[in-house]
């Protein structure tokens, strides 16, 4: 018997009648596309992005070369060579690398710097064209932390609360 | 004599014109809209960057596979591998020679419409069968062979479905049958009422004939990659598609003509300006069954093969058959009002 009703149930279609209602509902709900290149979602302010170097306010750079960044970075991506300066004889770096192919973007550099010095920044969309500029050198560094300083120090600030 | 010649050769020209013409573009749009419907179901946007809301991006589309180069497969039958594709749209064109878009606007009135119309839905199979024969291989054979089995299956139950039509209307011409639904009470009159199952039967019948989702086992994806036409690139492929669209809005059409009331106002007469018989009422109830096609697509899981024989041998034409004699009943008894138009 209930194999009869459920035979004329099946005509009247209504498992399928709900299906339909479900996607169109969909149809009618907010999407959740971002279009990207003119939206983007917004990004934590501990983002780790592209490295930079940062400089005091006076103009003079921050890294001592203590080199805790280069003894912690599980990837081996960053390479460091130091001198006394010319000048006033302190102990600085005459060489900063990091090789971008080997970096993970772990973000244990910036934790282990004692200077705040090397950062990792809220950039994210940068390429290479050629074969050897995965690795930024210290003056690159240095530009993008001039440029990026802005950003860099509100993002610093608004985690300051929480570390 | 100069004169008349051209005459008689240049009005029929003029008219398949009128009709190939927008049919072509509405497939471009359609082809936008169905794009457009199905993200917006995935509660995605669609396309939207090619002209204003992505507009154009069916027309990109369109001239991006007319740029590309027909590959023929080395093993593939060349002359019938060209000729598939022009099987399958002309009679997906040829068809609507009969569609009438009003009261007096048909490119011909044929009196055996109906059967016509039967006719060239059924010959559109031969485009498929031949362009998986031609191309040689293995998954767009299998792909035309279950197109075969599917369309012929569904053509029974289709048939069966106009026969209930042209017995309640008495006769095959298509004008006559949408006049056949005239009457005083607007929608009321449509045959959709008496015929409901078998107007359900029939649009279903005709997502399977179309070869559209839940029941695109011919194309079948995920596992004969795209079914008959996988060997067919540029523009030999955009002719299928074309063909596959021009029929989805030809039973769109159809649909509406035979069971809707075509051109007829859903209100009664006596309400003014909405009361009146239009051509836009006729495209408004295409559009809800072209709708239809895509919500169907968004929502459906493809059916299994042998499940798509059981529906159609062993429910719709079962159903179909017994709504004959019912349909024959409503005639015979005069429980049902069949308008005389004017």
């Amino acid at each position: 018997m209930s194999s009869i009703t459920n035979y004329f149930k099946s005509l009247l279609l209504l498992e399928l009648l709900k299906g339909m209602v479900l996607t169109g509902k969909y149809m009618v709900s907010p999407k959740y596309t971002m279009r990207y290149p003119m939206e983007h979602i917004p990004k934590s302010n501990r983002f780790r992005g592209l490295h930079a170097l940062r400089r005091y306010a006076n103009g003079e750079e921050r890294c001592i070369a203590c080199k805790l960044c280069e003894a912690v970075c599980p990837a081996l991506a960053i390479t460091i060579d130091s001198a006394p300066r010319a000048g006033d004889g302190q102990r600085r770096t005459t060489r900063y690398d990091i090789d971008l192919f080997k970096c993970i973007y772990c973000g244990f550099c910036e934790e282990s710097c004692p200077v705040d010095s090397i950062v990792e920044t809220h950039v994210h969309e940068y390429h290479f064209e050629h074969r050897g500029e995965n690795v930024v050198t210290k003056p690159q560094l240095l530009a993008i932390g001039d440029r990026f300083e802005a950003d860099i120090a509100a993002a610093r600030a608004q985690d300051a609360a929480y570390r | 004599m100069g004169d008349q010649i051209l005459h008689q050769l240049l009005i029929p020209i003029l008219l398949v014109l009128a009709v190939i013409i927008p049919l072509t573009l509405t497939v471009a749009l359609y082809v936008y809209w169905e794009r457009k419907v199905l993200g917006w179901m995935h509660v995605r946007m669609g396309p939207n960057q090619v002209g204003p809301l992505g507009l154009l991006q069916a027309f990109a589309d369109v001239v991006k596979l007319i740029c590309k180069e027909v590959i023929l497969p080395t093993s593939a039958n060349k002359f019938l591998y060209y000729l598939a594709p022009m099987l399958a749209l002309i009679p997906a064109l040829a068809a609507w020679a009969v569609v009438p878009f009003g009261a007096r606007f048909a490119v011909s009135n044929a009196n055996a419409g109906l059967l016509y119309l039967l006719a060239m839905t059924s010959l559109g199979v031969y485009g498929i069968i031949l362009a998986g024969w031609a191309s040689n291989s293995r998954y767009a054979l299998l792909g035309a062979m279950r197109s075969a089995a599917q369309v012929i299956s569904y053509e029974l139950a289709m048939g069966l479905c106009l026969v209930c039509v042209l017995v309640l209307a008495g006769s095959l011409n298509l004008t006559d049958i949408v006049m056949a639904q005239s009457g005083h009470k607007g929608l009321l009159d449509w045959f959709m009422w008496p015929l409901l199952p078998v107007f359900v039967v029939y649009f279903v019948s005709g997502v399977a004939e179309t070869n559209r989702a839940p029941f695109d086992v011919a194309e079948g994806e995920s596992e004969i990659v795209a079914g008959f036409h996988v060997e067919y690139s540029g523009a030999a492929f955009a002719l299928f598609f074309l063909a596959e669209y021009a029929n989805m809005i030809l039973v769109a059409f159809l649909a509406s003509i035979l069971f809707m009331g075509g051109w007829l106002s859903p209100f009664p007469e006596s309400v003014p300006v909405l009361g009146h018989a239009s051509f836009i009422w006729l495209l408004a109830k295409a559009f809800f069954f072209a709708f239809l096609f895509l919500w169907f697509r968004a929502t459906f899981p493809r059916y299994r093969y042998d499940q798509i024989m059981r529906l159609g041998w062993k429910v719709f034409i079962p159903i179909a058959i017994v709504w004959v004699f019912v349909a024959g009943c409503m005639k015979y008894y005069g429980w049902v009002h069949i308008g005389t138009g004017g």
